[in-house]
Parts: C-alpha cells; structure tokens; sequence
C-alpha cells in the first residue's frame, strides 16, 4: 500500500496549461481579497469621504454654479473611478509582499509563461477593483443617479478597464521596485496627482491653460470623462447645466468621442502590461 | 492502484536519464564577485545527494542555478537530462524545490495552497485529490489541510513545502537548507520524511546543509567552500581519509599533561571544549597504550573519551577552518530578517 503511489506526469506547455496558470493567479487575488474585510472597508472609506462629506459640505459653496446640479451628483463618476483605483493599486501591491514573503518563487520558478503569471495578476486586480466599483455603483440613488440597466452595464465596463489599467501599472512599477514603502510611496505621487488633475472634481473646459494642458495629458481624464458622460446622459437636467458640467474632454477644440477616450485607457494598460511582461520575463 | 498519466504518447519516451544532475565547469558572477567558480559533478538517479558548507560558499547559487531561477555566467548543466538554459520548462516540469525561506501564501490554506501548485504545474484534474492526499499524508498534514498557513509553525510550514514540492512527482527534488531555523525535533521529522521519500518515490534529492551531523545521512556529499568543490565522496570515504581519531582526555594539570603528552608520544594536543584534545590514527588501540606509558608523575587522567573522525574533522582538515569559523564574520541579514518575521 505505502508504494501505491500516484506518479504525475506533467504535461509539456500548452495553451491550456497557460489559461489554468492564469485562472489560478486569478484565482488567488480573489480568495486573498475576499479574506480581507478590512481592506474592503478601508479602501470604500475615500470614496464615502469625497462623496457625502467634501460633496455636501461644498455643495453649499457651489450651488450658484451648479445650475441646480446637486455637488455629490456631480462628483460621483469621479468618485466612481477612485474606488476602483485604490483596489486595484492594492492588488499590485501584494506583488511587492510576494516578492517580500517569498511567494512570487514559488511562480516564478512554475513551467509556465511570466505573461500568464502577469496577466493573471491583472485580471484579478481588476476584477476585485470591479466588485468594490459595484459597491459604489449601488450608491447611485442616494446621489440622485437613477439606476439604469443600460448606465450600469457603461460605468462597469469603464471601472474594469480603468482597473485593469492601474493594476498593469502598478504591476510594471512592482518589478522594479522591491519593498513596500517605497512602492506605496511611488504609487501615490502618481495617483494623486493624477486625480486631482483628472477633472474628477471639476468640469474641464474653460480652465486656466496650463491646467488644461496637464489635464488632456493626464490618461485618468480619459476614464473620468466617458463615466462622467454616461452618468449624465441619465440625468434629467437643464442643458446650461448639462453645458457647464459636463463639457466633455476636446482635442484643439474637438470633441473626443467617449470610444476614442476608452481606447486611450486601454492603450495605455496594454502598454503597461506588455513592460510588465517583458520585465518579470527576463531572468536574473 | 499505481497509476500513469499518460498526456501524449510522446511523454512515455522520456526515460530515465542514468544521471540526474550533470554539471560542467559552472560558473557564477556577479560583477566582480564570482560566486560560484567552475565546478563539476554528476549526481546518479536515486541519489540523496548534499552540499555542504558555509554559508555564502554558492550553494545557493548552484542550487538556483540548477532549478533555472539563475542563469550561469558560464558552464553548463542539466537536470533530469534537459539542459537548464535552453530547456528551461522541461527542467522546471521534472524538479520539485523547497527554498531556505518560505514561499508558501500565508493567506491561503494548506490545501489551497497545493491546489495552486498543481494549477500552475498542470497536474492532470483527476489526480490532483489523490496525489494531495499521499502528500500530506506523508508529512502529516493531511488534517490541517483546512488550516491557514500562517497559524502553521516553522517546522509544519516547512513539511508542507515538502509535500507541496513533490506533488507533481518531480524526478529531482531540491532542498535548500531544509532544517534550517527549525528545533532539533523538527529537524529529525524533516529527514525522517527525506528518507521515507527515497524508499517510496523514484526521485533523487539533492539539498545543501551547513549542519555536519545532516551531512551524514547523505548517500555522497560535496563539501563547497568560496566557490568551489573541494572534495566530493559519501561521508564515510571522507571520514576515512582523515585518517585520525579524535581522543580528547581531562586531568587535574592540563598544561603539564599536554608536556606530557608531547615529550613521551610526541603528540601536539590542544584545549578544546574543556578537554585535551588531540588526533591519533586508530584511537581505540592507542588509549591502552596511553595509560602503559603514563608517567605516574603526570597529573591523573579522569576521563577519556574516542570519537571517529566527524565531518567537522573533514571539513577541517580540507579548508583548516571549522565550518563554524567560516561562517562567523558574514552575517546572513536577509535571512535573519526572514525568520525574524516568519515567526
């Protein structure tokens, strides 16, 4: 009986060998992010502090230019993509803790592609991002958003994208840089600005030139915009307002279509993620 | 009850290379350092095979090299007859690894843990339960595997890696520093689960240790030092080759008995641990003649006590340092770090 023992042979690499690699890095970030209840929480508190505390309390500042518009309605798709930002930057960064705990061998040693390991990696950041974007999603009703089959399916669509994107990023930036603190501190010397120069909390036309200029370079304007976009469109509300809210993001004085601006977030992740690859690919 | 998955016809051809590792003229550098300068050797199937040495002698660095995680600087070698450069994957599919510092996912169970393994590594779907079962039955885990990880001591943890090492049935298991950080009862399970291994799975293991007394249980070992191998043969061969005994001997007047001992057998002994210690080929047919020949005027002798050469003796007598000599002055900080937060 002590000899009965199953021998595995282990099969040489091919395509479905790799999907199982990458469902099961998947897979991982999944069952790590759905243990860890605190980091849910922490990572919805920004959002509920930009939404209902900055939203209300300015509201009463701003209600003359806001043509009626409530602030907490204006900045929701801004607040839309920042709960899915911070996940997913998270989930990037638990790359940085394999590499600290020794994890990331046990991959990087597997007979699988690095490509399937990263590219498993990005979905999971991107899909857990997407869950906590629903959180905020549900939320739509306390800000006057009405809920909408069709501006549900727009604003996930853009939150995975947008997810998949920063996850990619912070994936490129976790193979060079290999402990915590200075990951979290690269990280967000590029969040924030990028935030803040997004037009998540202000309308981007008519703006001082060299903010508008920083604005159209910053690639989250071009996530921030189509959200914005779609909760909009579902909005019943005056066309002054609509004008002064939500101008849309213009090239030299031409409208960007929202496709042309989901194509640039995508373009961008694609970028990242192809330097993420080729960096985790190369041997020591 | 002994089964075969066979995936493609192509795979039953693979036999089994008479020789596991086969390594020629290795080199590592980095920089300027050459961690790992030249170095030859072949270790057969079936093998428990072992580095030993010091700290920073490059076992490590052979060891990655070996499971592909380090490209050579120069050299060559192959691991279960794939070359570890140009058949990376082949070589990553037949070898098994258990690194000095853990690499299991705290935040998963046991099981899922295995289970990630065996996705990375395509074990075929139906065989996974059951070959997690002979695994962590083996190493006696199989009832926590529900557990998380991180409420695992040092020694389970390191048991599942075992287990998690050999669940795609590697034909070269590597072992870096297996025991190392870990009660000497834990110690004694590990490689009593090495052992077993050998007798149950057709596999050859090869590990490096800078613990002499594990060195033993080695069917061969190298011992490496700066980068090189300085000798390599089974422990008893090495052991023989010293050639001496060690007798160590306590009297009331050590100073006068090590005269002593220099004018009337004219041996050179020193104090060490406590006692008089000295070498002499045949330890067991000198102590009579010890006593014959001592001088009543010499202090008293109250104790004697003959071992046979250890490895410490071989690695002495071939470096002229003791292992633990070597190894003072370098401080492993990383390490250290790492054991400092596994706890």
């Amino acid at each position: 009986m002590a000899t009965a023992v199953a021998r595995v042979r282990v099969p040489t690499r091919s395509l479905s060998s790799e999907l199982r690699a990458i469902k099961v890095v998947w897979k991982r970030e999944l069952i790590r992010f759905s243990r860890d209840r605190l980091r849910i929480l922490t990572s919805l508190m920004q959002p509920f502090l930009f939404l209902f505390v900055l939203g209300t309390g300015l509201s009463r500042l701003a209600s003359a230019g806001t043509h009626g518009v409530n602030l907490r309605t204006f900045v929701y798709p801004g607040v839309l993509c920042m709960a899915v930002m911070f996940t997913a930057m998270f989930s990037a960064a638990s790359l940085v803790w394999d590499r600290e705990f020794g994890f990331l061998r046990e991959m990087m040693v597997a007979p699988v592609r690095r490509s399937s390991l990263v590219l498993g990696k990005c979905f999971g950041g991107a899909t857990v991002a997407g869950f906590q974007g629903v959180i905020v999603l549900c939320l739509a009703g306390l800000v006057g958003v009405p809920y909408d089959a069709t501006l549900i399916v727009e604003v996930f669509a853009l939150q995975l994208l947008l997810a998949f994107a920063i996850t990619a990023f912070g994936v490129m930036v976790a193979a060079r840089i290999t402990q915590m603190q200075s990951f979290m501190a690269l990280m967000q010397m590029a969040i924030m600005p990028m935030y803040f120069l997004s037009g998540a909390l202000f309308p981007v036309s008519g703006l001082p030139q060299w903010l508008e200029i920083l604005n159209r370079l910053d690639p989250l304007t071009y996530a921030v915009d189509p959200m914005r976009r779609a909760v909009f469109a579902h909005l019943k509300i005056l066309p002054a307002a609509r004008q002064a809210l939500d101008p849309g993001v213009t090239w030299w004085s031409w409208h960007v279509p929202g496709l042309v601006e989901a194509g640039v977030v995508a373009a961008l992740g694609l970028l990242m993620l192809t330097i993420a690859i080729v960096q985790f690919s190369r041997a020591e | 009850m002994s089964q075969t998955a066979t995936t493609s016809p192509g795979s039953a051809t693979e036999t089994a290379p008479s020789c596991a590792v086969s390594v020629n003229g290795l080199v590592k550098r980095y920089g300027k350092l050459e961690a790992v300068r030249g170095i030859d050797f072949e270790v057969a199937a079936g093998e428990i095979f072992g580095f030993l040495g010091p700290n920073g002698a490059g076992k490590s660095t052979t060891i990655n090299m070996l499971c592909t995680l380090v490209s050579p600087s120069g050299g060559s070698a192959s691991v279960a007859g794939h070359d570890v450069v140009d058949e990376r994957d082949d070589v990553r599919r037949n070898i098994g690894l258990v690194f000095q510092d853990t690499t299991l996912d705290g935040y998963l169970t046991a099981e899922q843990n295995l289970r990630l393994h065996a996705e990375l590594y395509g074990v075929p779907r139906e065989l996974v339960g059951e070959r997690m079962r002979q695994v962590t039955e083996m190493v006696g885990l199989w009832d926590r595997r529900g557990s998380l990880v991180n409420t695992f001591s040092g020694g389970m943890k390191r048991r599942l890696e075992i287990a998690r090492g050999l669940l795609h049935s590697p034909r070269v298991l590597f072992l870096d520093e297996p025991t190392v950080g870990l009660d000497p009862q834990t110690r004694s399970s590990i490689w009593r689960y090495i052992r077993e291994l050998k007798a149950r799975e057709d596999i050859t293991i090869f590990l490096t240790t800078h613990y002499m007394d594990e060195a033993e249980y080695c069917d061969r070992i190298a011992i490496m030092d700066h980068g090189r191998i300085i000798v390599l043969d089974t422990p008893a061969a090495l052991k023989a080759e010293v050639g001496k005994d060690r007798v160590q001997i306590q009297t009331d007047d050590d100073q006068a008995a090590i005269a002593g001992l220099r004018e009337r057998f004219g041996i050179d002994a020193t104090v060490a641990e406590g006692a008089i210690t000295f070498g002499v080929p045949e330890g067991g047919q000198f102590v009579p003649r010890l006593f014959d020949d001592w001088d009543p005027t010499l202090p008293a002798i109250r104790s004697v006590s003959v071992a046979r050469p250890s490895l410490d003796d071989v690695f002495m007598s071939h470096t002229g340092t003791t292992i633990r000599d070597a190894e003072s002055g370098q401080t492993d900080t990383r390490r250290n770090f790492a054991r400092m937060m596994s706890r």
